[in-house]
């Protein structure tokens, strides 16, 4: 539905922008600065930076690279630093969900990508992220195939159990828990898949080799091990609870005493 | 390179006001013989099989990793082919579906409601306006209770009664509670249970995925589908890749109106470029316009955000009954003064009435100057979703239970607060029922092309119910797909083909010429710029309402408006990086493109049906009139040229088993 005139709730915005440009994983990066003009507090971030880029290619200059897909907070595709705050100010919030409201008239922005070793800069904000799929390939499922399941009302499972399945199922790996971390941990990523299971009978049977599979593959990956910061926690857009750590933990230890392997 | 498209022989009479040629090529739906019920199990039974040991030996290339695409990958893995999936994000796991918020339905009459598989056909074939497949909504209502095992078994963590039981909630359209979730992250979960199968599959090495892949064209050899060709989104590298059946799985073109629900990269080129090699192309103005999404606040939005259906169940729509009110703030409009309209039309159905009656219903009170909210381009675009009274007899916490997360969502995106004051909501492009033609297989007119999930036409008519797109893509994926797959492969030679042949180089310098011509123009204007005017006409011209002369005028603007981007787009950098503007260029090529083709579909159809509203075709009550002697088909577009108009193949609709009538939610 495209709007015929601006409007806008509140006075434009003017930002001072230092943004990381970086061209490829080979170049060096370096930091920009830009102007955004005439932000309205109801833009999102992203929309902030699609003026950004407007403005870029109006003077024949590359715009800012950046991931991002549904603009809604579910995908976890944006990514940015924010003023050193993963996905910036507001609690609770993708970069996609911030909103302009939350910076004043002349602030100065810093954007950065997520920093980690095993997140390496494609360009610009965009990292590649694709280590956390390989963890999840080393054993975040339950191995069925397709077919041939029981009645899905077999199994009765409490509302309670269902439901801390589900607070840890939340998790849209973003990768905001290994940037705030200091030691660059998936620790939260891990846990959040391994409570889900764990609390479901379905996952059960293969509850402790799949923490076990999951951290080595991130160990292998060149995440670092936690330390008990959780900032992660802090920054999870998805507020996943620093319990899923804990139960991921817990069921790696079993699975070092009891391997038969 | 291009499948042969039939000669066309007659005209068209004079019904359209552009005339287009009708083509003689039969779209054969290969409907399996026998009653409605039994139509799937014989057909399995009938169809051949590839032998285990022989299935290594073929390869399948899957482009799409949503619910349909990793549903379908995963599962010819299992199965034992070899399979390659090709994404354009940086994970499998960020498909658009992973956005779907409210639900799944099946027919397990767990509510012991009056729900069966017959009665989820008939809502489906009724709520599509009669102008889908019988024979295909029937399987997909009859595989509908499988997904939900699956599901569970997969470790989904669907939402739970207190005894364990899985739980239900009613969608629009439909009179049963036969709706599965997982709070409003349905989609996400579904998406995940799916991914983690594909996961599993590609530790097994049996799947090999490949992210940040555009599929640009697919690769034909005597007339089937043999390859496709791919652009490495990071390097910028053309490749071709070679398989013995391509399955497009690219979800749905929403996007070509800029604004809407879908996630940013949504497009069409992949179906488009399939159409352009011969693939037909069917319904393509059917769109659905969901009610319920948060109104445009400005022009430099850049997406519009869905609140998800279920909230129907609770929320009580309405609008002033006098335009006066309508600054108001909504607590200083006493109950006396609202028009809860669609309770009013529609005592039946209430609020829960099909998505395409209730947006219409909420663009006629706006037109009429009821709307609410801020004033955009002159008029308020606007109607309230009120809880108060839900939120007074089930409290808040049940609320907050159902759609916490919803409410959070438009806090953080209005800064206002649902739980004190209602929702303003407004239609918005959400779905697209059109794509690529295909048959009881799935298979497109080109052998080998297999097409599922959104980006296919085959199960909602003109307008899809709530909670039945979900269950249509992993249907597809996981119980249609490797059955029919079996039949084309059993007849085709494993391997047979590869990207040595002569027809990939052909087809890989058709797409790095593309990519060169884009980053030749060097104009001024940026490709967003070009999306935001073709979104316009688009919204204005072939949206929830649409008039003959408006088609016409759509189809010359947005002809002037693809001349210009191609004398004057502004494509920065260069092909062999990463290359975000150059991305966004050849979608948006496509999308101008394949939006006069929209347009004319909607003018070659002289009826209403579901979400294509011809104002020219109304009852007096204002609602869809269809044609049933003249429009009972499905249209197939055939490509003949880039100055040609398309050709029009038809497959008629044949209605067996629910007598065709006038739809009524009253
Ligand atoms: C906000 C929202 C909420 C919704 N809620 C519901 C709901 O509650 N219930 C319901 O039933 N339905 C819902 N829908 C509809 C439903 O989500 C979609 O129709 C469905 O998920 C589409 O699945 P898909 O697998 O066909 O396509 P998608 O999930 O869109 O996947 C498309 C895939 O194709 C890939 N792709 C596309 N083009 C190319 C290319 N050229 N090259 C390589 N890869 C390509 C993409 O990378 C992606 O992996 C909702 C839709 C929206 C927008
Ligand atoms: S863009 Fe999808 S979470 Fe932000």
């Amino acid at each position: 539905m495209p709007a015929d005139g601006a409007n806008t709730h509140g006075k434009l915005l003017t930002l001072t922008l230092q943004v990381w440009r970086q061209r490829d994983s080979k170049s060096e990066g370096k930091f920009e600065t830009y102007q955004a003009k005439g932000i309205s507090p109801d833009q999102s971030f992203l929309e902030m930076l699609d003026v950004v880029n407007e403005d870029l290619i109006a003077k024949g200059l590359e715009p800012i690279a950046f991931d991002h897909d549904c603009r809604e907070g579910i995908c976890g595709a944006c990514s940015l630093m924010i003023n050193g705050e993963a996905h910036g100010p507001d609690r609770g919030t993708t970069t996609c969900q911030l909103h302009m409201r939350h910076f004043s008239d002349g602030d100065d922005v810093v954007i950065e990508p997520w920093r980690a070793a095993a997140f390496p800069v494609i360009r610009d904000l965009v990292v590649d992220r694709t280590a956390f799929d390989r963890i999840i390939q080393a054993g975040g499922y339950v191995s069925i195939n397709a077919g041939g399941a029981p009645d899905g009302n077999t199994l009765p499972i409490s509302k309670k159990e269902a439901d801390l399945s589900m607070d840890a199922a939340s998790c849209i790996g973003c990768g905001a828990c290994v940037a705030a971390c200091p030691n660059a941990s998936a620790m939260l990523f891990v846990g959040a898949k391994a409570s889900q299971l764990r609390h479901l009978p379905q996952g059960q049977p293969e509850q402790h080799k799949r923490a076990l599979n999951m951290l080595n593959r991130a160990d292998k990956e060149g995440f670092g091990s936690c330390r008990n910061h959780f900032e992660c926690e802090a920054a999870c857009p998805k507020e996943i609870p620093r319990r899923v750590m804990a139960e991921g933990y817990r069921d790696y230890v079993v699975a070092t005493l009891t391997r038969d392997d | 390179m291009t499948a042969a498209t039939a000669e066309t022989t007659q005209k068209t009479s004079t019904k359209s006001p552009i005339d287009y040629p009708l083509s003689d090529l039969k779209l054969d739906a290969k409907i399996p013989s026998g009653p409605l019920d039994q139509k799937w199990e014989k057909y399995k039974f009938d169809t051949k099989l590839v032998n285990p040991a022989n299935k290594r030996k073929y390869t399948v290339l899957v482009v799409g990793s949503g619910l349909a695409g990793a549903s379908a990958a995963s599962t010819l893995a299992e199965l034992g082919y070899n399979v390659h999936c090709f994404c354009f994000q940086d994970s499998p796991r960020r498909a658009h579906s992973i956005a779907a918020q409210g639900g799944i339905n099946a027919a397990k009459n767990y509510q012991n409601d009056g729900d069966s598989v017959f009665r989820l056909f008939y809502d489906t074939i009724k709520g599509g306006d009669f102008r889908a497949r019988e024979a295909n909504v029937y399987r997909l209502a009859l595989n509908s209770r499988n997904i939900i095992d699956q599901c569970v078994a997969q470790g989904v963590p669907f939402a739970r009664e207190y005894g364990g039981q899985l739980a239900n909630r009613s969608f629009g359209g439909a009179q049963v509670s036969r709706t599965f979730y997982a709070r409003g992250q349905t989609g996400q979960q579904l998406l995940l249970g799916a991914y983690s199968s594909l996961s599993r599959m590609i530790e097994a090495n049996k799947v090999k995925m490949h992210t940040r892949t555009e599929m640009l064209d697919v690769v034909l050899v005597d007339g089937h589908a043999k390859g496709i060709v791919t652009r490495d989104l990071v390097s910028g590298a053309v490749e071709s890749w070679a398989g013995d059946a391509v399955l497009l799985c690219t979800g749905g073109y929403g996007n070509v109106f800029y604004l809407s629900t879908n996630a940013q990269g949504c497009n069409v080129t992949a179906t488009y470029r399939a159409y352009k090699r011969g693939a037909a192309f069917s319904n393509p103005c059917y769109t659905q316009i969901h009610p319920t999404c948060i109104p445009v606040h400005g022009d430099q939005q850049s997406k519009l955000t869905l609140m998800s259906e279920s909230l129907r169940n609770d929320g009580r729509i309405w609008v002033p009954k006098k335009s006066d009110d309508c600054a108001k703030p909504p607590d200083q409009i006493p109950e006396d003064a609202r028009d809860y309209y669609l309770e009013r039309r529609y005592p039946s159905y209430g609020n829960l009435c099909p998505r395409d009656i209730a947006s219409r219903a909420a663009k006629v009170v706006c037109d009429e100057g009821r709307g609410v909210g801020p004033v955009v381009g002159g008029v308020r675009l606007g109607v309230y979703l009120d809880f108060k009274k839900s939120i007074a007899d089930k409290g808040k916490a049940d609320i907050e239970g159902k759609y916490g997360n919803l409410f959070d969502m438009y806090a953080k995106i209005t800064a206002e607060d649902p739980y004190k004051s209602p929702m303003r909501i407004y239609p918005a492009v959400h779905y697209t029922m059109g794509g690529l033609w295909v048959d009881y297989n799935l298979q497109t007119n080109i052998p080998g092309l297999f097409c599922l999930g959104e980006a296919n036409f085959s199960d909602h008519g003109a307008n899809r119910l709530g909670a039945s797109a979900l269950m249509q893509g992993l249907c597809d994926g996981y119980f249609v797909i490797p059955y029919t797959i079996g039949g084309y492969l059993a007849g085709q030679t494993g391997g047979a083909v590869t990207a040595e042949h002569g027809a990939f180089k052909e087809t890989e310098s058709d797409v790095n010429g593309r990519v060169k011509r884009l980053l030749a123009v060097k104009g001024k204007r940026s490709p967003r710029s070009f999306h935001k005017a073709l979104g316009k006409i688009m919204w204005d011209r072939c949206g929830m309402g649409r008039t003959a002369s408006g088609l016409v005028q759509a189809i010359s603007d947005i002809r002037a408006l693809r001349g210009e981007f191609w004398d004057n787009v502004q494509v920065t950098g260069t092909g062999d990086t990463f290359n975000v503007a150059l991305e966004m260029a050849g979608r948006v090529a496509d999308f101008l493109e394949f939006g006069e083709m929209m347009c004319l579909d909607a003018l070659h159809r002289n009826e209403s049906c579901g979400g294509h509203f011809r104002e020219e075709y109304q009852t007096e009550e204002g609602e869809a009139l269809r044609n049933d002697d003249d429009y009972a088909y499905a249209a197939g577009w055939l490509y003949r040229g880039d100055d040609k108009l398309p050709a029009l193949a038809k497959e008629p609709l044949a209605f067996e088993n629910i007598k065709l009538s006038q739809r009524s939610y009253k």
